[in-house]
């Protein structure tokens, strides 16, 4: 059963170069939130030898020798150009699974095999003439193989023009291109598994597809198992198409400059809790506990270093914001100490479940459920009329000291009136 | 001492106000059904309209007025269809210089024209070599009088 891997090249740089053709050819990285460290590289900032991950302080010398043009990350933006590529890759095929923010499988079972490589290049042209971003295409009986297929198109491994099919490789090619690829390139083999297997002499593809199969499940897990077994070609991950509702829902930041207050740190998890709250609730969802964590810089090392989490959990599962505030500021206070200058704080709704299918609890007061159920309702339609946090509780503060630093940030050029493309 | 006990003693809120639990909620008919009923269609949607590729469609502003004689005025909302292929003759959004720029475009033979329409901008031609990028082909535009 062939399928593809389609993946968007450097999906962020190539979302800003859409509307800034001036970067096109340029070395341009974007910087996580709180123009942290690099997200996306194009490949004249790779080639330069800048890793993914670097953090921007880091780097900032060498992206004034070079020229380096960087951006804050745009997450309104790629989001909506993502959900274009998705909605063009979903035509070529009768089932897709969205297996992240650029990349997604769509299964190609029953199509002839002789025309896949065709079909690969419609694909890419479709994307990139419909959006103006460049993805490759990955082509294998699983899809462990169509990941490692599509990190081949992309290096123009085994072919060029961003199409790689394995279906078209016999043994003695496959042998010799797995045995070029190390190891670390599999999907699912991070960085531990790699050192590990370094020290039992595994250290290309070939090396692990042709392992002792019982010997890795022993020696690792039954995970790693499968992945010697998908790189045979024999499928054990299946196809998941979209649908399954969210287990957990988490909203994270970092802070634009340290926060050491208690305070400052309850009106962040306020506001993180009131936006997981937002998507709980659109999601349909009640949560049973919250989850909520801070830690402090570790890049700064002369800091003294903390870090901490609480899990909270409710009465009875609730969608409700004030309930989850709550919460989440009852688990902050716990973990909370002085002396810290933090960088990071999070809040985790788990336990997730519809909301309709919660039993009532004995002591539950109707009308409370009521007037709780239409003040969410409220608040989340002034919302998504009048713009994010328009209303909200006033425990997350009204100057948001711990704001995020996005200093570079290009303009929502697909989502706000004010700020579309101009042509002269 | 009766008071005492009786505080630590735990008892369910209970609400003053009486509450209503909805037993059966069901619309009941009640007079003449809508002649009109049997024949209503879907409101007109101008997105439909204007927008037959909605996943590769994206809005533009306009800015200044190169294209006045073909409508096309500065502050006009330009649809714009990224996925079309330009023949001659379209109004086109173009990458000059890499800055968007919005004109007719004109083929030649082997030349291809970036056409002002206006007495007042001069034509941007490519020769051979040169080549011209097309961002996307312009399907309509909006503006708004109020």
């Amino acid at each position: 059963m062939p399928l593809a891997l389609v993946d968007c090249n450097n999906f962020y740089v190539s979302c800003e170069r859409v509307f800034n053709p001036r970067l096109e050819g340029k070395p341009v990285v974007v910087l996580s939130n709180n123009d942290g460290v690099a997200v996306a590289r194009s490949n004249e900032v790779k080639a330069l030898g800048i890793k993914m991950g670097e953090p921007w302080f880091k780097m900032e010398k060498i992206a004034r020798q070079h020229g380096i043009i960087a951006y804050s990350s745009n997450y309104t933006l790629y989001g909506d150009l993502s959900a274009r590529v998705m909605s063009i890759l979903s035509t070529f095929s009768p089932k897709q699974e969205i297996y992240s923010i650029d990349e997604c499988f769509l299964d190609l079972d029953g199509f002839d095999p002789q025309s896949l490589m065709t079909y690969g290049q419609i694909i890419r042209q479709a994307v990139k003439q419909s959006l103006g971003i460049p993805v490759c295409v990955g082509i294998a009986d699983t899809k462990t193989l169509a990941k490692l297929a599509n990190h081949c198109a992309k290096k123009g491994l085994a072919g060029a023009d961003g199409v790689c099919d394995f279906g078209r490789l016999n043994d003695g090619e496959r042998t010799v291109l797995f045995a070029s690829i190390p190891v670390g390139e599999v999907w699912g083999v991070g960085r531990r598994i790699t050192e590990k297997l370094l020290t039992m002499n595994i250290t290309t593809v070939e090396d692990l597809r042709t392992a002792n199969l019982e010997r890795i499940q022993s020696q690792f897990s039954v995970v790693l198992g499968r992945t010697v077994n998908e790189l045979n070609a024999i499928p054990c991950i299946e196809l998941e198409e979209a649908g399954t509702p969210r287990q957990q829902i988490m909203v994270s930041r970092s802070f634009g400059s340290s926060v050491t207050c208690l305070a400052d740190l309850s009106e962040s998890v306020t506001y993180f809790t009131t936006r997981a709250a937002e998507k709980l609730r659109h999601d349909g969802s009640v949560a049973a506990s919250v989850c909520v964590y801070i830690r402090t810089n570790p890049f700064k090392e002369d800091d003294p270093q903390y870090q901490r989490s609480m899990i909270v959990p409710l009465s009875r599962p609730s969608d409700d914001t004030t309930k989850l505030v709550q919460a989440a500021l009852a688990g902050l206070k716990a973990i909370y100490r002085s002396g810290y200058n933090y960088k990071k704080t999070g809040v985790l709704l788990m336990g997730l479940q519809p909301k309709a299918t919660i039993q009532p609890a004995l002591f539950d007061d109707p009308l409370e459920q009521a007037k709780s159920d239409s003040l969410m309702h409220v608040m989340d339609a002034i919302n998504k009329k009048m713009g994010q946090g328009c209303v909200g509780i006033a425990a997350s503060g009204i100057r948001q000291r711990w704001a995020m630093r996005r200093e570079r940030k290009s303009p929502n050029y697909t989502t706000d009136w004010n700020e579309l493309p101009v042509a002269g | 001492m009766t008071s005492l006990i009786q505080q630590t003693i735990l008892l369910p809120k209970v609400s003053k106000k009486s509450s209503l639990l909805p037993l059966f909620s069901h619309k009941v008919a009640a007079g003449f059904p809508s002649p009109a009923d049997d024949y209503i269609e879907v409101r007109l949607s101008l997105d439909e309209h204007l927008i037959p590729n909605k996943e590769s469609t994206f809005f533009v502003r306009a800015k200044g007025n190169s294209m006045a004689g073909a409508g096309i005025f500065d502050g006009d909302l330009l649809v714009v269809d990224k996925s079309l292929t330009p023949s001659s003759g379209d109004i086109v959004i173009a990458v000059v210089d890499g800055d968007l720029t919005v004109k007719r475009l004109i083929k030649r033979g082997d030349k291809v024209i970036l056409k002002p329409e206006n007495p007042s901008f001069k034509d941007i031609e490519f020769k051979d070599g040169q080549e011209l990028q097309v961002w996307g082909v312009v399907t309509s535009t909006v503006k708004k009088f109020v």
